[in-house]
């Protein structure tokens, strides 16, 4: 296989032209002076019951003298012309140590998952953030059956998994149904949903089908709001009973878990079992989508993905493969969405917003579309994240778009961007994505 | 002599309100190689979609086997042991060789899987060096490969092949040629083979239609239609 262009020796550039890098960062300085003249530097103030104009110029001449430095410090290095594109930051011999750490990685990462629970200073919020991360992990990996593998841009997956959620509220609150019987009923319901969204989108694609599926996420939270009667509207439905331990309750009384093993009653029971819970359906997630992908149906799905027209001269049913795809996506939201409810107690419709069906894609995307690992690493890395800048309020979105976009920019396909095929002659032999252009297979 | 294999009458396809066919008339018999050449957007690709469904044939009907595929679903046409190699070649991109290949022997449902893929890496060799690659990795003429040997691994007594030689080196464009017309001699594979490149098809081919602007304007046999003067003049001369 030839050798990256850029291996070859960089020719060290020429001196960069600081006439036009001066020019330039002029006229950048000249549209800030314009748009923080009005912006920053005039302040509206209340004084004697009137409104008066501030002048803060000293604000002004800050930022143009931030933007006029910067961008000629950038003209001179980064931007410069004939800089030449620079080496990329992770070249093919990382990539290959990478690779040989990320044969342990997922093993390691599930033995600490394992354990969680049990290592030494490890409370009962970290239990409970793990939780949090996995019900995401397993909605990562469900969406990446249709967005990773299938190739369909899902925008309105939450809809299934608030079709999960409030299949299991209204089972449970108003005919008393357990969790254990709920689980699959709530996984089947959201499948029936995604074959009903399915049929009208089958021969929609990219952008077309990214904005239909996003109206049927709205649509379904806006009848959730709505439907008084059934959902309860904003206030949704409270006391969601919790799942029981093969019919144990988690309560303190006698029966209780607690008193059943002889242990002391703790809060902790539940939250430890509610994670073995949430841990045991994202791994059955992962085993049945690796399973799949190496099956006919999983190839046939990564084909759809690749070629619709090759696919179907190919004998490919694509209408079915399409419905298989959004229904067994759905189906793990759905269960996700009867885990989720059950751990709230509560489900109202604030909790499906389009936002969450962005951050689950987000995952996706981050992780490596079709990459297992990659999926539940960004899901660690969001929504992980996300909890421990909690503090930082106000910047915690700021520093989450800074970084989704620098993954964007040095791993284009995602963290892990590799895939490994699902057939192999003699060896086992995972293709590196960025040997092949973005776009172009 | 027994009925075509395959046998269009009268099709015509539509894109919107353009007519892309017009009545199209074409036979082809089991075991030859028939070739359709014409000009670039004469239809010869619409031709080769509509016999597999995508888009309809409008009126007009086609038979295969005997038995009226007009109507059906392009995938169940699949099964009929009719396989395409379609323009562009369509492989695969983020797949791997032998997954490309796997999909192609979906419909016999893998029953001879093994088989058919030692077969595919003797008759294309470089195939089995490039196994374990991606298919978007591959040359032009690896690409092409590909695409043949993964229509091929369905077992199809019909091989409908839309511009192999298109982009290719002339050399690897009379590799492909020539295995093309290997398959035929040996195994008695039915070839239509739709191609730009009219004087390879034709030599190629034992009978032969030319089309223009949706209709067909010249048949007979391969090497015969190569002498025809009006032929030469459009599609020959200046062109080669």
């Amino acid at each position: 296989m030839a050798a990256p262009a850029s291996d070859a020796p960089v020719q060290k550039a020429p001196a960069p032209a600081i006439v036009p890098a001066i020019k330039d960062a002029a006229i950048a300085a000249l549209i800030t002076l314009g748009l923080a003249a009005p912006i920053m530097g005039l302040v509206t103030v209340q004084s004697l019951g009137k409104v008066q104009l501030e002048p803060h110029w000293m604000r002004v001449v800050l930022a143009v003298a931030v933007v006029f430095v910067g961008r000629l410090v950038l003209n001179l290095t980064l931007w410069a012309p004939r800089a030449g594109k620079s080496a990329p930051l992770i070249t093919p011999e990382v990539e290959a140590q990478l690779k040989a750490v990320t044969r342990y990685a997922a093993p390691v990462a599930l033995a600490i998952a394992v354990l969680l629970p049990f290592v030494p200073g490890v409370e009962r919020t970290t239990v409970d953030l793990a939780t949090l991360v996995l019900i995401y992990v397993m909605l990562g990996w469900g969406l990446n059956i249709v967005v990773g593998l299938a190739g369909l841009l899902d925008l309105g997956y939450v809809a299934f998994y608030a079709v999960g959620a409030y299949s299991y509220a209204l089972l449970s609150t108003q005919f008393g149904v357990s969790f254990w019987l709920c689980l699959p009923l709530a996984g089947i319901l959201a499948a029936l949903w995604g074959v009903m969204l399915g049929f009208p989108v089958l021969r929609l694609r990219g952008d077309y089908l990214a904005i239909v599926t996003l109206a049927f996420g709205e649509i379904i939270r806006i009848v959730l709001l709505n439907w008084q009667s059934v959902t309860g509207g904003p206030n949704g439905i409270p006391n969601i009973p919790k799942p029981t331990f093969f019919g144990i309750d988690f309560t303190p009384g006698p029966g209780g878990f607690a008193d059943t093993f002889g242990l002391t009653p703790s809060g902790v029971h539940r939250v430890i079992f509610m994670y073995y819970l949430i841990l045991a359906l994202a791994l059955f997630t992962n085993y049945v989508v690796l399973r799949l992908r190496r099956l006919p149906i999983g190839r046939a799905w990564e084909a759809l993905r690749e070629d619709e027209i090759a696919c179907r001269s190919l004998g490919v049913n694509t209408v079915n493969t399409k419905l298989t795809a959004f229904a067994l996506g759905a189906m793990f939201a759905g269960f996700a969405g009867s885990f989720f409810a059950t751990r709230q107690s509560l489900v109202s419709p604030e909790s499906f917003t389009f936002i969450e069906s962005a951050l689950i894609l987000a995952i996706v995307v981050l992780g490596g579309m079709g990459s297992q690992f990659g999926v539940a690493l960004a899901a660690l890395l969001m929504i992980g994240g996300f909890e421990l800048f909690r503090e930082f309020e106000d910047y915690r979105m700021m520093v989450f778009g800074v970084v989704m976009v620098l993954i964007m920019v040095w791993r284009p396909r995602g963290i892990v961007s590799s895939r490994s095929p699902s057939v192999f002659l003699k060896e086992r032999k995972a293709i590196s994505g960025s040997l092949v252009q973005e776009g172009h297979g | 002599m027994s009925a075509p294999l395959l046998s269009l009458r009268g099709v015509t396809a539509y894109y919107g309100a353009i007519a892309a066919l017009k009545g199209v008339d074409v036979d082809v018999n089991a075991g030859e190689i028939v070739t359709l050449i014409g000009a670039n957007g004469a239809g010869k690709s619409t031709l080769m979609m509509t016999i597999f469904g995508a888009p309809q044939a409008r009126d007009g009907s086609i038979v295969y086997d005997g038995q009226d595929i007009t109507r059906m679903p392009t995938h169940e046409i699949a099964r009929l042991k009719i396989a395409q190699s379609p323009e562009g070649r369509r492989i695969f991109g983020r797949m791997s060789v032998l997954e490309n290949l796997k999909m192609g022997a979906a419909v016999t449902g893998f029953a001879h899987y093994d088989e058919d893929l030692e077969r595919m890496f003797a008759i294309f060799p470089r195939l089995k060096e490039r196994a374990n690659q991606r298919g978007g990795t591959l040359s032009g003429g690896e690409q092409q490969m590909l695409a043949i040997a993964r229509a091929l691994m369905s077992r199809p007594r019909l091989l409908l092949l839309d511009e192999p030689s298109l982009g290719l080196a002339p050399l690897v464009a009379k590799q492909i040629f020539s295995v093309v017309a290997d398959l035929n001699r040996e195994e008695g594979l039915t070839v239509f083979l739709v191609e730009q490149n009219a004087y390879h098809a034709l030599k190629l081919a034992h009978r032969g239609y030319v089309m223009v602007n949706g209709k067909i304007t010249l048949s007979g046999q391969g090497r015969e239609l190569l002498e025809r003067p009006e032929v030469r003049a459009a599609y020959l001369e200046g062109g080669r």
